[in-house]
C-alpha cells in the first residue's frame, strides 16, 4: 500500500495500457498532504464487473492516494459509474451483478466475507448524481441521519452538525432553519446537504458520482469549492462528464473507454499531464474533443 | 464476450452472497435449533407442534443473532433478527396455502373417476359412495353462469377502464373510488340486490340468468381495475401518433390502444372469471341449485360447482363430504388453470 | 375624480379545442356511460335494498341496530303477530371478528411483504409472489370448508391454550369450555383470507419506495433493517394502513367461510373464545332459506346496513391509499 507516493504501481499494467505510471507518480502535486488524518487511501486491483452476462468493466487497477482528488472521465457507457460503485460495494444491489478483483482499504479487501459491509460504507461515503435528502427529516436530522442509521454515538451533535455543514459550504445558508425540511432547499443546496450528510460519519474516502450533473453552473461552482476544501482531509474520487470540471478539481485523472467490449481504464496520470500531454492516442482524441 | 477476450480466465464472482461455508453453518444452526426445540419440548411444559415451532424460532433467533452480534455488532444482529422474523411471517403466510392445497388434493383425488364429469346427481343420495353420480350438471351450470356474467361485465368493465384512461373526464376520481367500493361489496349483498330488484318483483323464480347478474356485479370491478392498469401501460406516444395521423379518438382507441393492450385485457377478463367461478353466497340466493342437467339459463334451478360442493358439504355424511372435497379439487384446478393462463398473458410485454 | 385610463387592447382568448366529430361524440358518450355504470349499480343496490327494507326500518327504528333480539311469530294463517328485529349482536360480531382478523393479519402480511421485497433470495421471490397471489384468488367456499375440517380443531386447541394462560382477562374467558365454532376461529380464517390481499398491497407500496433514497441510506452504512426503518416505512405507512382497511372491509363482508365455522347466536358476545357469535352476512344466509316474506324484508335491511358499513370502510381505505399515491409521486 502506498501513501502519498504512488510507488508500487506495477500491477497497474493491463493488456491495453503498457503505461509507465511510476514516472507519473513522482510528478508534482498541488498541495501538501497530511496523511495522518485520512487513512491510507484506496486501491483497486484488477476489478471486473458484470451485469448478468454483460461484462461491463474489465481489469481496472487504480491507486487513490490519501488526500488526493481523482477524476474519472470517459464517454457514456465506459463503466466509470460501475467502477465507482464497486469501490464501496453499492454495485451488489443490482440483482444480476457480479465482480472480480479486490478493493483494498487499510490493507484489507473490502469484499472479504469476514468484513462487515456496513462499516465499509461508513468509511467510504458516496454522493449520488441526483440530490437525495430524506424528505421526512429536517435539515439537521438529514445531516446526522448516518449516525442514526448506523447506530453510532457522538458526544456533541450540535458541533458535528455545524462542522459538517461548514465543510459542505452550507452552514451560512441554513443555520437559521435547521428544523426546516430537506426538500425546501434548492437543488444545489440539497446536494451540499447530501455531502454534509456523508461527512457526518467521518469517511476516509468520498466517492462522487457525477455530483453536479443535475445542477446549475452556480451550484456547480460551490460544490467544486467544497471538493477543494475537503480534499485536504480525505480521499476523493469523482466521476464527471465535464472535462473542465475534472481539470479544475482533480489532482489525478483516469480515462475510461469501452471499445464495444467491457469498459477499461486506458490511462491514469496527474491531471495537468492528461490534458496537456496524454500518452495514449485515444485519451488525446477524447480530451481534445475529437470523439465522445 | 468474444472468444478472443483476454479475460477468459477471470470468473465473475459474487463475494457478497453467502459462501458454501456460510450456508453450511446456517444449516447446522438450523438443525441444532430443531434438536434444541425437541429437547425443550420434552423437558418443559411446552408441547405439540405449536410448542415445537415457537421454541425452534426462539432458539434459531437467539443463536443466529448472537452470532452476528459477536461478529459484526448490534446493528447487524438487529438486521438478522428482523430477517428471521419476516421469514417466519412469510412461513405463516405459506402454511395455510400449503395445507389447503395438500388437503384438497389428498382428500379430493379419491372421488375422481371419468363418470364424474358426465353424470349428474339426479339419481343419487348423499349416502352413495363418491364414485357414483357426478358433477357434469354443475360444470355446465358454472359454465353458463360465468359466460352470461361475462356478457354483462366485460363491456362495462372495459368501458369503465377506457373512461378512466382515455377520456379522463371530471368524474375520474369519483369513479375510481366507486369501482374500488364496488370491489368491496359483500357477495351476499349482490345476491340480495338481484333478489330485491328482479327476482321478487319480476321473475319470481330462480334462474341462472339472475345468478349471472349477481356475479357480473362482483366481476365488473376486477375487470375494470385490471384493465385500467393495463391501459395505463400503453405509452402515450401511441395515442398521440394515432391522433396526429388524423385518426379520430374513437379510431385511435379501437385500432391502436385496445389492440396493443389485447393480451392484458384478456388477463383482466380471466382474473375476473377466477374471481367469480367459486363465488357461492349469491348463487345460493338466486340461482337455485338443481341436481340434474339444465341447459336453459332463463328458467329453472341451475346447478353449479359451488352449489354442488355446498350441498355435499351440508349433507354431512362421509360419502358426501368426500364428494365435496372432490368438487373443491375440480374447482381449485379450474381456478389454478385460469390463474396460470392470466399470468402467462400478463407476463407478455404490452403491445407485443 | 376623472382618470384617464390607459386601455390595453387585450385580445380575446381563443379557446383551442378539437371539435369532436360525430363518431367521437358517440364514442365518448358510450364510454362515459360505461364509466358511470358503477355509480348506477351502487345506487341501485342502495335504492332497492332500502325500498325492500323500508318497512323494517320504519317499524324498528334505531332499535334495528341497537337491539339484539330477532323474533317473529305468526298465527295459524301466517300473519305476523309480533316481530322484533335487532342487529346489534350480529354487527358487533362482524366488526369484532373482522377487527381481530386484521390485527392478526397485518403483522404477518407486512413481514411477508418486507421479506419478499428486501430479504428473500432472488430465486424465491417470483414463485412466492405467484403462490400468494393465487391464494388471493381462492374461492371463499374453499377457505370455509378447509376451516371447518382442518383449521377448527387446531384453532380450538390454540383457543384452549389462550384460555389457560390468559383466561383471567374478560376477553379470553370461557366458562362453557367449548372452543369450537367461536369468533376466535372465525377471526383466524378471516385473517388467513385477507393476508394475501394486505401482503400484495404492502408489497406494491414498498416497491414504490424511492430507489435513490434507499441507495443513500445504504451508502451511509445502513443495514437493510435500518434502511427499511428510515426510508421504506415512513414512505409506505399510509399505504399499508389503507391495505389493512381494505382487508377489514373484505373480512366484514365475508359470508360462506364464516357460515361454515361460526355458531350464530343472537346475543352480544365479547368473549371471543366462546363458541357463539354474530355475523351479519352469515346470518342472512342462515335465515334466508326459512324466512317468510316479511322476515326477508328484515334480511334486506340487514344487507343494507352491511353494505353501508363496507362502503364506509372502503371509503377510508381509499382515502389513505390515495393520499399515499399522491405523496409517492
Amino acid at each position: 500500500m502506498t501513501t502519498e507516493n504512488n510507488g508500487d504501481q506495477d500491477n497497474m499494467e493491463t493488456t491495453t495500457t503498457p503505461s509507465s505510471l511510476s514516472s507519473v507518480a513522482s510528478s508534482s502535486k498541488r498541495k501538501v498532504i497530511n496523511t495522518k488524518a485520512m487513512g491510507t487511501g484506496l486501491e483497486a486491483r484488477g476489478v471486473h464487473a458484470w451485469f448478468g452476462n454483460h461484462h461491463a468493466l474489465a481489469d481496472v487497477s487504480l491507486d487513490f492516494a490519501a488526500g488526493t482528488v481523482t477524476a474519472l472521465i470517459g464517454p457514456s457507457g465506459c463503466g466509470k459509474s460501475t467502477f465507482i460503485r464497486t469501490l464501496n460495494r453499492m454495485h451488489e444491489f443490482i440483482p444480476t451483478a457480479a465482480m472480480a478483483g479486490q478493493v483494498i482499504l487499510d490493507g484489507k479487501d473490502i469484499y472479504d466475507p469476514s468484513i462487515d459491509v456496513t462499516k465499509i460504507r461508513l468509511q467510504i461515503g458516496m454522493v449520488f448524481q441526483k440530490p437525495n435528502p430524506f424528505p421526512s427529516m429536517t435539515i439537521g436530522e438529514n445531516v446526522l441521519s448516518g449516525l442514526k442509521l448506523a447506530q453510532l454515538k457522538t458526544e456533541n451533535k450540535d458541533d458535528l452538525l455545524e462542522e459538517c455543514l461548514v465543510k459542505a459550504g452550507l452552514w451560512n445558508e441554513v443555520k437559521d432553519r435547521l428544523n426546516a425540511h430537506g426538500g425546501s432547499l434548492s437543488g444545489g443546496q440539497q446536494q451540499r446537504l447530501c455531502i454534509a450528510r456523508s461527512l457526518a460519519v467521518r469517511p476516509q474516502v468520498l466517492l462522487m458520482d457525477e455530483p453536479c450533473s443535475a445542477l446549475d453552473p452556480g451550484s456547480t461552482l460551490r460544490i467544486e469549492e467544497t471538493i477543494e476544501e475537503l480534499s485536504s482531509s480525505m480521499t476523493i474520487v469523482i466521476v464527471t462528464h465535464n472535462m473542465q470540471q475534472a481539470a479544475r478539481v482533480s489532482d489525478y485523472t483516469a480515462f475510461f473507454l469501452s471499445d464495444g467490449g467491457p469498459g477499461q481504464m486506458i490511462e491514469m496520470a496527474p491531471t495537468n499531464e492528461i490534458f496537456a500531454r496524454p500518452r495514449d492516442k485515444r485519451t488525446e482524441n477524447y480530451v481534445t474533443g475529437r470523439f465522445g | 464476450m468474444t472468444t478472443t477476450s483476454p479475460f477468459q480466465d477471470i470468473k465473475p464472482q459474487r463475494p457478497w452472497q453467502a459462501s458454501t461455508k456460510d450456508r453450511l453453518i446456517t444449516f447446522a444452526i438450523f438443525l441444532l435449533s430443531i434438536l434444541a426445540s425437541v429437547v425443550v419440548v420434552s423437558f418443559t411444559g411446552l408441547s405439540g407442534k405449536l410448542g415445537l415451532f415457537v421454541s425452534f424460532v426462539f432458539v434459531f433467533i437467539f443463536v443466529t443473532s448472537g452470532r452476528s452480534y459477536l461478529q459484526f455488532g448490534s446493528a447487524v444482529a438487529k438486521d438478522s433478527l428482523v430477517n428471521i422474523l419476516v421469514a417466519v411471517g412469510t412461513f405463516l403466510t405459506i402454511i395455510p396455502i400449503a395445507s389447503i392445497l395438500f388437503e384438497v388434493f389428498s382428500k379430493g383425488y379419491k372421488g375422481l373417476y371419468p363418470g364424474l364429469f358426465f353424470q349428474d346427481m339426479s339419481l343419487n343420495s348423499p349416502n352413495d359412495p363418491a364414485n357414483v353420480g357426478g358433477l357434469g350438471h354443475a360444470i355446465v351450470g358454472t359454465f353458463l353462469l360465468v359466460s352470461i356474467a361475462l356478457i354483462f361485465s366485460v363491456p362495462i368493465g372495459i368501458l369503465t377502464a377506457l373512461y378512466l384512461t382515455e377520456i379522463k373526464g371530471k368524474f375520474s376520481r369519483p369513479i375510481r373510488f366507486l369501482v374500488q367500493a364496488m370491489s368491496g361489496v359483500p357477495s351476499i349483498v349482490a345476491g340480495l340486490f338481484i333478489l330485491s330488484a328482479i327476482l321478487y318483483p319480476i321473475t319470481k323464480n330462480n334462474s341462472s340468468l339472475l345468478g349471472s347478474l349477481a356475479l357480473a356485479i362482483l366481476m365488473i370491478p376486477t375487470v375494470a381495475r385490471t384493465s385500467e392498469e393495463v391501459l395505463n401501460l400503453i405509452p402515450n406516444d401511441l395515442r398521440e401518433a394515432g391522433v396526429a395521423l388524423g385518426g379520430t379518438q374513437w379510431r385511435t382507441v379501437a385500432m391502436i390502444v385496445v389492440p396493443a393492450a389485447k393480451s392484458g385485457l384478456l388477463t383482466a377478463v380471466i382474473l375476473g372469471i377466477a374471481r367469480i367461478a367459486g363465488e357461492t353466497a349469491p348463487i345460493l340466493l338466486v340461482a337455485g341449485g338443481g341436481d340434474r342437467y339444465n341447459f336453459n339459463p332463463f328458467s329453472g334451478p341451475m346447478g353449479s360447482l359451488p352449489h354442488f360442493i355446498w350441498n355435499s358439504f351440508r349433507a354431512g355424511t362421509p360419502e358426501s363430504t368426500a364428494r365435496a372435497w372432490t368438487g373443491l379439487l375440480v374447482l381449485l384446478v379450474i381456478v389454478f388453470v385460469l390463474f396460470a393462463i392470466a399470468r402467462f398473458f400478463g407476463n407478455r410485454k404490452v403491445g407485443k | 375624480m376623472s382618470t384617464t385610463e390607459t386601455t390595453y387592447l387585450i385580445p380575446e382568448k381563443r379557446v383551442v379545442t378539437t371539435k369532436p366529430r360525430f363518431s367521437d361524440k358517440v364514442f365518448r358518450g358510450v364510454v362515459t356511460g360505461g364509466g358511470l355504470s358503477s355509480l348506477v349499480i351502487l345506487g341501485l343496490i342502495f335504492g332497492f335494498l332500502l325500498y325492500q327494507g323500508f318497512d323494517i326500518f320504519k317499524s324498528q327504528g334505531i332499535g334495528f341496530i341497537t337491539n339484539s333480539d330477532w323474533d317473529i311469530t305468526y298465527d295459524e294463517s301466517g300473519y305476523v303477530l309480533s316481530n322484533q328485529f335487532g342487529l346489534a349482536s350480529m354487527l358487533i360480531g362482524t366488526i369484532l371478528c373482522a377487527f381481530i382478523a386484521v390485527l392478526i393479519a397485518v403483522p404477518i402480511s407486512v413481514a411477508s411483504a418486507l421479506y419478499l421485497s428486501f430479504y428473500a433470495p432472488e430465486w424465491l421471490k417470483k414463485p412466492m409472489v405467484a403462490i400468494i397471489d393465487l391464494m388471493a384468488a381462492f374461492p371463499s367456499l374453499l377457505f370455509g370448508i378447509w376451516a371447518y375440517f382442518i383449521l377448527m380443531p387446531s384453532g380450538a386447541y390454540w383457543a384452549k391454550l389462550l384460555n389457560n394462560y390468559l383466561g383471567f382477562l374478560p376477553f379470553f374467558k370461557n366458562e362453557l369450555r367449548i372452543f369450537s365454532n367461536s369468533p376466535f376461529v372465525v377471526s383466524l380464517i378471516l385473517a388467513i383470507m385477507i393476508i394475501p390481499i394486505i401482503t400484495s398491497i404492502s408489497r406494491e407500496v414498498f416497491a414504490q419506495a424511492p430507489l435513490d433514497r434507499i441507495q443513500a441510506a445504504y451508502a451511509l452504512g445502513a443495514t437493510r433493517w435500518a434502511m427499511i426503518r428510515a426510508v421504506v416505512i415512513p414512505h409506505g405507512r399510509n399505504g399499508v394502513i389503507g391495505g389493512a382497511m381494505l382487508g377489514l372491509g373484505r373480512a366484514m363482508g365475508e359470508t360462506v367461510a364464516v357460515y361454515t365455522v361460526l355458531n350464530i347466536v343472537f346475543t352480544i358476545n365479547w368473549q371471543i373464545l366462546v363458541g357463539a357469535g354474530g355475523n351479519v352476512a352469515s346470518m342472512i344466509l342462515l335465515k334466508f332459506g326459512e324466512a317468510s316474506a316479511y322476515e326477508t324484508k328484515a334480511l334486506m335491511a340487514a344487507g343494507l346496513v352491511l353494505f353501508v358499513l363496507t362502503l364506509i370502510v372502503n371509503f377510508f381505505s381509499d382515502l389513505l391509499v390515495r393520499s399515499f399515491g399522491a405523496k409517492g409521486k
